[in-house]
């Protein structure tokens, strides 16, 4: 299953820290989680940290834009959580684990993720893992997804 | 002297322990994976392993970026669940074995192996959803368990070789120690599964295959596949089944497959089982 032209347009203008010289570079729409990512979004990733805590999740929940100026996140990061702009969060320099702990706070599930990420419904992205997930074929590359436009 | 019996290879998918959790283990979507489980329950009632040494990664809960350590020992005398966003799972503390797990960092760091030892710590599904899955809900676990945690988070995870070498040391210390019990090895994480990104939901049943036939009958060749290779065909977060490799170290150079089958989907993952026994 392909990602929507509409998902690729919509986030080919968001700056990310990934390196372009690397043996992953190429991987498409996979953020690796390395050295210059993980500096980079020390903070956002550390305010996810926080939300393990329920008394932290309730004082999320009153005022969000209040309680990430706890962490010195930048604006693009405060506004990719504000804006629950998922792959935002993840050129950014976001990891997943830490990410997903907003998805739990706001009652998604890894398909409701998923879905947003890759453009299409929970209910589409569900049934694309039932019928054996997204296959490799086609999708190793970053040649492979130019190639299909 | 102690010995290792076994080794079990098991994803860890969050889900799994959800749905056992919540009673939906019968429910159309999960109950043919749970039919599945049946077999490792019973073998694993049968051969009674004393401890559990199970390898894992936590995921964000009992450690953060603040800290990243590739190989750490739990060597509390219980460990609680973690609270993963949902409270603590509701299931027993698990009991832990702070003397055998003493003397592995004491084996371990005299092999050069230079383990972080960990003496606070709760466990999270990477560790409690494989005792779910081999164990159901008893309302205590019939072992001991000592958490070994392995960084799978920060790139670079440690390489195969390592993992693997690992293994070997600790079937080493395990054998070093002075009491006559029955010690099963737990591998955890993956298999194929991409959380994050475009490219979320990718899953690789060739390979995941693959690696399963590798892991029992040719393990130095599941060691040399890079972390771009991992990564690439796997997913980003598949790079887990690295960790199998500690399980298979600690396991003779012949093995005999005892029980093994996937499943797609557990939630974003192709779930994996492999049970490995030696024959010595």
């Amino acid at each position: 299953m392909r990602v929507s032209n509409y998902t690729r347009q919509l986030f080919s203008n968001s700056e990310s820290v990934m390196r372009e010289d690397r043996d992953y570079s190429d991987i498409p729409g996979t953020y690796v989680f390395d050295p210059d990512h993980s500096r980079t979004g020390y903070h956002l990733n550390m305010f996810c940290m926080s939300l393990n805590m329920p008394q932290n999740r309730d004082r999320f929940r009153e005022d969000e834009a209040a309680y990430l100026e706890q962490f010195p996140m930048t604006p693009e990061q405060c506004q990719a959580v504000l804006e629950r702009d998922w792959v935002g969060m993840l050129r950014l320099g976001g990891n997943i684990y830490y990410t997903f702990k907003i998805a739990i706070f706001d009652g998604l599930t890894m398909q409701d993720v998923g879905g947003r990420m890759s453009g299409v419904s929970r209910e589409e992205f569900q049934q694309m893992m039932i019928e054996g997930g997204r296959p490799p074929e086609g999708n190793r590359y970053k040649s492979e997804w130019e190639d299909n436009g | 002297m102690a010995k290792i019996i076994a080794g079990i290879g098991t994803s860890h998918v969050p889900a799994i322990g959800a749905a056992v959790d919540n009673g939906k283990t019968r429910e159309p979507y999960w109950q043919p994976l749970f039919d599945k489980f049946e077999p490792a329950r019973h073998w694993i009632e049968e051969v009674k392993p004393d401890v559990c040494i199970i390898v894992y990664n936590d995921h964000a809960h009992a450690f953060d970026l603040s800290s990243i350590a590739a190989f750490s020992i739990g060597t509390c005398e219980n460990f609680k669940s973690s609270d993963e966003g949902y409270g603590p799972r509701p299931i027993p503390d698990v009991e832990g074995d702070p003397r055998l797990a003493w003397h592995l960092v004491e084996s371990l760091v005299m092999d050069d192996f230079d383990i972080t030892i960990v003496n606070d710590m709760t466990v999270d599904h990477g560790l409690t959803v494989p005792l779910s899955i081999m164990y159901d809900q008893p309302d205590a676990w019939p072992c001991q368990v000592i958490p070994l945690a392995v960084n799978v988070v920060q790139y670079p995870q440690p390489k195969g070789t390592r993992c693997h070498a690992l293994g070997k040391a600790i079937r080493k210390a395990v054998e070093s120690y002075d009491r006559n019990i029955k010690v099963a090895i737990f591998g955890t994480g993956g298999l194929s599964h991409q959380l994050q990104g475009e490219r979320a939901g990718v899953i690789n049943e060739e390979f995941d295959e693959q690696f399963l036939d590798d892991l029992a009958a040719n393990p130095d060749k599941v060691a040399q596949i890079s972390h771009a290779e991992w990564l690439r065909e796997t997913g980003s977060e598949g790079i887990e089944a690295v960790m199998w490799l500690i399980m298979r170290g600690a396991l003779d150079d012949e093995v005999e497959e005892v029980y093994r089958f996937t499943h797609c989907p557990a939630s974003n993952t192709n779930y994996g089982m492999t049970i490995l026994q030696n024959n010595s």
